[in-house]
């Protein structure tokens, strides 16, 4: 089985963010970027499925050179190779396209990504792939077993419930936890990622159909109203008459 | 041209986020000097469909199909791309559901559009340019994006608009049939388990949500949470590590690798703020801790705080609560 795993190349969850440019530019400035959160779920599963039933599992990352170190870190974690198309991601819709162009090209099973990038927050690309690919895309997904060689079996969160979906290989899903337990490098994946294939393609075709204009930060909090325990009961009577959120 | 609402039932009911899209679309249907139209799908009561005109909607599509009842992404994104085609829809708007959002963005491929999810605010229309406000880094801050193509797909953060109520005015409802094949349902559900909310809200469509965390001590003292979310009309909600134990099950889960939520008022007991556990909570309106370490991170974020000990500030919560006249 051939997996094509997708990874985007994010700001750590601890990052301040700010912006330059008169606030037309993320600034890069002390930021620590990791792999994807989500994506971690979706690459940990896709090698667990490869130890079970053969085959081998490609990252992908669209993005600049700054990413490699995280692609290394996800062939450290088990993959096999990885592609990265030396590109300035615009947006997802290009993010898509390109996506879409490798995975033709090298004709995988199953193409896994996360449920969400943590910096743009577009729940998007996967379904965007599924459907330039015209193959379903299953997302958001907590489960994901195969069935028997050409089938898998999904289990996906809708809202207030969850769906039970049999799929043909191939399809595009996208993870989230429950779906295993991401698994972090060892010092022998470490050694052998220095020496495992990485792929650099350049971008095909490239629109882009949005424009990033500027940026801003949500309004600081004025600080917290502290209420004594013995009267917690006074913080109802706030909830209503002051914040009038009851 | 036209703007095309996407609206999802629940129950033969509309759903709470899908009137708030209802009410988007219409905004920005007369800001256009056009009208809006709704397209529903599946089971909805046609006279919870006639009232979506008081969000505004002139006229809803209705695809009744037996086969629509759950969702199929292929299926729905048919039916959706049918109606634009019929109104000649310029816009389309969805709430960023996991269903609105996946269907969203088939759309944005098939109808060569521009996609913003998770958009905050109402367009700015000037001229040529069409300028939406998105939620960009895990709540930390908020994005301008100008989309450029002909037809602009827009999917609605939940909780971000308010429903607005032309009292009485009724939309015409009309049948629509698209032409739906087998291979539209290749990728059904086998099946679909509704949670049991115990007659509760649900979690991602909660206005208040009342949330436990490993201050908590044990599933045991859980009755607390319960109650007062009962008495507020609210979703329970946990940490990570709450439902990592098997406290709480995991779609009550928020935060980073969890669900996001963005209600009125969320109420945290027990929870020490950590940063994986805001970037799931950090939109919420109005913020209240309660912890019994002063330093606490969650503090920092909050509106309102009560430094003490969870298990004897809920009591008093529950009883203040079921003194509000409702
Ligand atoms: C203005 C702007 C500036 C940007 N600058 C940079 C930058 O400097 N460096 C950079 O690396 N990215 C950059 N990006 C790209 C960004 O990280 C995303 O790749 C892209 O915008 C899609 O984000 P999304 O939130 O819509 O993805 P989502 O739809 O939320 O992502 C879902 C899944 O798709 C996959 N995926 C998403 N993006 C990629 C990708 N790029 N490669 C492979 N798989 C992916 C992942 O599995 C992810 O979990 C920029 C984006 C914008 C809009
Ligand atoms: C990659 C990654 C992703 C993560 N994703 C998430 C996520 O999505 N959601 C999430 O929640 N966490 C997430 N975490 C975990 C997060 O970092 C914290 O560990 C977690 O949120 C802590 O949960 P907690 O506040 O319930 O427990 P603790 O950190 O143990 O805090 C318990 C709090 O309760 C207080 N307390 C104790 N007793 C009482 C009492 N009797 N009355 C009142 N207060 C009391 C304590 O002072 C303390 O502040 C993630 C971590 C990582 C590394």
């Amino acid at each position: 089985m051939k997996i094509l795993v997708c990874i985007s190349n994010v700001p750590d969850t601890t990052s301040k963010i700010n912006f330059t440019g008169d606030n037309k530019e993320f600034d890069k400035n002390g930021v620590q970027y990791v792999i994807n959160p989500w994506d971690e779920y979706a690459l940990t599963r896709a090698i667990e499925l490869k130890e079970a039933k053969g085959g081998s599992v490609t990252v992908l990352n669209v993005g600049e050179a700054d990413a490699e170190p995280n692609i290394r870190k996800a062939l450290a974690i088990g993959a096999d190779d990885a592609i990265r198309v030396n590109a300035h991601p615009k947006d997802a819709f290009f993010v898509a396209q390109q996506i879409t162009a490798v995975a033709k090209e090298g004709g995988y099973d199953m193409i896994l990504m996360g449920k969400e990038s943590i910096d743009y927050n577009g729940f998007q690309v996967h379904n965007m792939v599924g459907e330039m690919m015209g193959i379903p895309s299953v997302t958001p997904a907590f489960k994901l077993d195969m069935v028997d060689d050409s089938t898998a079996r999904l289990e996906r969160e809708i809202e207030g419930g969850k769906e039970v979906v049999e799929v043909k290989l191939p399809f595009v899903a996208s993870a989230q936890q429950p779906m295993c337990e991401p698994r972090i490098p060892n010092m022998r994946g470490i050694m052998t990622a220095r020496t495992k294939p990485l792929k650099v393609v350049e971008a095909t075709g490239g629109e882009a159909k949005s424009e990033y204009v500027n940026y801003s930060k949500p309004e600081k909090k004025s600080g917290v109203k502290l209420i004594e325990p013995e009267n917690a009961g006074e913080l109802i009577k706030l909830l209503r008459n002051e914040a009038k959120v009851l | 041209m036209s703007v095309l609402v996407f609206v999802e039932g629940l129950n033969g009911e509309i759903k709470k986020s899908s009137l708030e899209a209802a009410s988007y679309g219409s905004q920005v249907a007369q800001a256009m000097g056009t009208t809006a139209t709704a397209v529903a799908i599946g089971e909805v009561h046609e006279e919870a469909l006639a009232k979506l005109g008081e969000q505004g909607i002139s006229k809803v599509l209705y695809d009744a199909d037996d086969r629509l009842k759950q969702f199929v992404a292929d299926a729905y994104v048919k039916v959706i791309a049918t109606a634009a085609q019929q109104e000649s829809a310029k816009v389309l708007v969805f709430s960023n559901s996991n269903i609105g959002a996946a269907v969203g963005s088939k759309l944005a491929v098939r109808l060569n559009g521009s996609l913003a999810t998770n958009v905050t605010e109402l367009p700015k229309i000037d001229g040529g340019n069409f300028t939406v406000t998105r939620g960009v880094f895990s709540g930390k801050a908020f994005a301008d994006v100008n989309l450029t193509s002909d037809v602009k797909i827009i999917a609605v953060k939940k909780n971000s608009t308010d429903i607005i109520s032309n009292g009485g005015s009724t939309a015409t409802v009309e049948k629509l049939s698209a032409d739906l094949a087998e291979s539209d349902f290749a990728a059904a559900p086998k099946e679909t388990v509704m949670q049991d909310t115990g007659g509760g809200v649900l979690l991602p469509e909660a206005e208040i949500v009342v949330s436990g965390g490993r201050g908590m001590k044990g599933p045991e003292n859980w009755h607390l949470i319960e109650e007062l979310a009962k008495e507020l009309g609210a979703a329970t909600a946990c940490s990570k590590p709450v439902s990592d134990i098997g406290w709480r099950p995991h779609h009550e889960h928020v935060g980073q690798t969890g669900i996001t939520v963005s209600p009125n008022l969320y109420i945290a007991a027990g929870i020490s703020g950590a940063i994986q556990h805001l970037a799931g909570v950090n939109s919420s309106k109005v913020i209240v801790v309660i912890n019994k370490d002063p330093e606490a991170p969650f503090f920092k974020a909050a509106d309102y705080g009560i430094v003490g000990d969870a298990l004897e500030v809920l009591p008093k919560l529950i009883e203040a609560a079921k003194a509000l006249d409702k």
